[in-house]
């Protein structure tokens, strides 16, 4: 009898603490999610600005830019990350207005298998291909190859952008494979010798080949002054009201620093 | 003090069960009044029938018979995998391995079911997905075929270790008297100890079924994710559980494409509630 009230004083203290460090760490706690394309850059800010203040703890998922907007709407994070603006049926669901602010700029790269002689593409030609009118590399001056048209899954903002700038309201074809992260595409990409695929700069590796879009590569330079078609802003959106640490943790990705990570990690800077 | 105790423990034990029913009539309530409302949209047979699924287009299809047919595929394809080697090791294990082997490979095997599916999505992306290209020269290694492999490996276990607590409680007096017969240990198991072991065997290659159809990690890595009814195996799929996973996160709650997402759930929750059933009964039928 004596032993279980002693356990039944244990749990309630354990209870306790636990309240107690809830409470500590809420207000030292940045919560945010979203597009997994901010994702890495947010990952390496939030590790240094970390380490430089050690209480703060900040905690970085990814699932998605709608799922960053929706999670800012239900208000259970301080930063919701975006790789696209807010858009309409979003934004009519909050009273309260979101702040957006601009921290790097992407430039969603073509990629093919790196043994494709292909080096170029039109946006009609790149169109054409994915919503099913060439179906195979010869029509646009590769080999006699049938073209494996990889894309993002509706989830992603790289795909709203992608189906804005090339697609232009033409539907994807259905056969086209839809993968769920830029990962998994260059991934796919970099052992299927049809293949072709979007992903952010930021993902560009050795094993695949970028393409050329109506004759500009995308590079840091071709993306800062537009001349590269397929550009997009990547944005942190937060209530009008911030906290403290959130507006803080944003300043710095906007400081020298940050964006000095930002470019580390293989996107553009804006400042 | 002790009838207090024994009235308590009884209380907890009926709260406990209770909880389990109402958290499952709530997760049913819910996909049904979340579901339903998908029919103001579209009518059942376009939803059931139409292969286009286009959601986030203007103006939207939703079409889920190609969702459908993806999750049949390649649940067919991991059970035409999972089936033999299961049942295969199943037998060896409980009829012709000696006691040395029995201990090593059954562990083994049970091993297999404890590795979590996002290491087997990895697995089939990184290693199976590249050498499928290589080895059969097919254009692109995220199928329903590479996803029906991974799949199938996943569900041997459980069809493996269920038939074989089936083959094992089959009564020895049986093997005996058809050895004594003067049949052989081949006809003795394909005669009398598979048959006598029937719905264990039958029930473990359900649970496998359902396993198979319900997996989601796996077919979003490796299926393709292409809505389409494939012309081969060999074409990328997109599972209705990989559809509801990779698209709940962009929908808007309470929008067309938020309930046809229910609507997907609700084909799934009655396809293997059918399976559930039909396993239910076959266990009842033996026991009478």
């Amino acid at each position: 009898m004596k032993s279980s009230k002693i356990l039944v004083l244990l749990i309630i203290g354990f209870v306790m603490l636990y309240f107690i460090a809830a409470c500590v760490q809420r207000t030292n706690r940045i919560n945010t999610a979203g597009s997994t394309t901010v994702l890495p850059i947010v990952q390496a800010a939030a590790e240094i600005y970390m380490q430089k203040n050690p209480k703060i703890n900040i905690s970085v998922r990814g699932g998605g830019t709608g799922i960053g907007i929706k999670s800012m709407i239900n208000e259970t994070i301080d930063i919701g990350n975006a790789s696209r603006k807010i858009n309409k049926r979003e934004s009519d669901l909050i009273e309260k207005d979101l702040i957006e602010t601009a921290i790097a700029k992407d430039a969603i790269s073509i990629v093919v298998h790196k043994d494709n002689p292909i080096v170029k593409l039109t946006l009609e030609q790149l169109k054409k291909i994915y919503s099913g009118d060439i179906i195979n590399w010869r029509s646009v001056g590769g080999n006699d190859k049938k073209i494996i048209v990889i894309s993002r899954d509706i989830s992603s903002g790289s795909f709203e952008v992608f189906n804005e700038v090339v697609l232009d309201s033409t539907m994807v074809k259905n056969n086209a494979m839809k993968l769920s992260s830029n990962n998994a595409v260059a991934t796919a990409v970099s052992y299927t010798p049809g293949a072709i695929g979007y992903i952010g700069l930021g993902y560009v590796r050795n094993e695949l080949k970028v393409l050329k879009i109506d004759g500009v590569l995308p590079t840091r330079e071709t993306a800062m002054n537009n001349e590269y078609k397929l550009t997009r802003f990547l944005y942190m959106y937060t209530t009008d009201t911030p906290k403290k640490l959130a507006q803080d943790f944003i300043d710095f990705i906007l400081s020298e620093k940050g964006q000095k990570i930002v470019e580390e990690q293989g996107y553009v800077r804006i400042k | 003090m002790n009838k207090f105790k024994e009235r308590m423990f009884k209380g907890i034990t009926y709260t406990a069960s209770l909880f389990t029913i109402i958290v499952l009539f709530g997760i049913i309530a819910t996909l049904f009044s979340e579901g339903l409302p998908i029919l103001k949209h579209v009518n059942i047979k376009d939803f059931l029938t139409s292969p286009n699924w286009h959601p986030t287009h203007f103006p939207p299809d939703f079409g889920i018979l190609s969702l459908i047919v993806g999750s049949l595929v390649v649940t067919a394809g991991a059970l035409i995998i999972a089936i033999p080697l299961g049942l295969g090791s199943a037998i060896y294990i409980s009829e012709i391995a000696g006691p040395r082997a029995k201990e090593i490979i059954k562990p083994i095997i049970e091993l297999l079911a404890g590795i979590p599916s996002v290491v087997y999505g990895l697995f089939g992306m990184a290693f199976l997905s590249p050498f499928l290209i290589k080895a059969f020269g097919i254009p692109s290694g995220l199928n329903a075929f590479s996803a029906s492999i991974v799949l199938g490996v996943m569900v041997v276990p459980i069809i493996s270790s269920m038939s074989e607590d089936a083959i094992s409680t089959v009564p020895r007096n049986l093997r005996e008297a058809s050895f004594a017969l003067g049949a052989t240990k081949w006809e003795t198991i394909v005669q009398i100890v598979l048959p006598a072991a029937r719905s264990g065997v039958i029930g473990s290659i359900m649970l496998g079924f359902g396993r198979a159809i319900g997996e989601t990690m796996v077919v979003i890595m490796i299926a393709g994710g292409a809505a389409q009814i494939p012309k081969s195996i060999f074409q990328p799929v997109r599972p209705m559980t990989a559809a509801i996973a990779s698209e709940m996160g962009e929908t808007v709650i309470g929008s067309p494409h938020f309930h046809a997402l229910f609507g997907i759930a609700i084909i799934l929750f009655i396809i293997t509630f059918i399976t559930n059933i039909i396993t239910e009964f076959i266990f009842l039928k033996k026991r009478k």
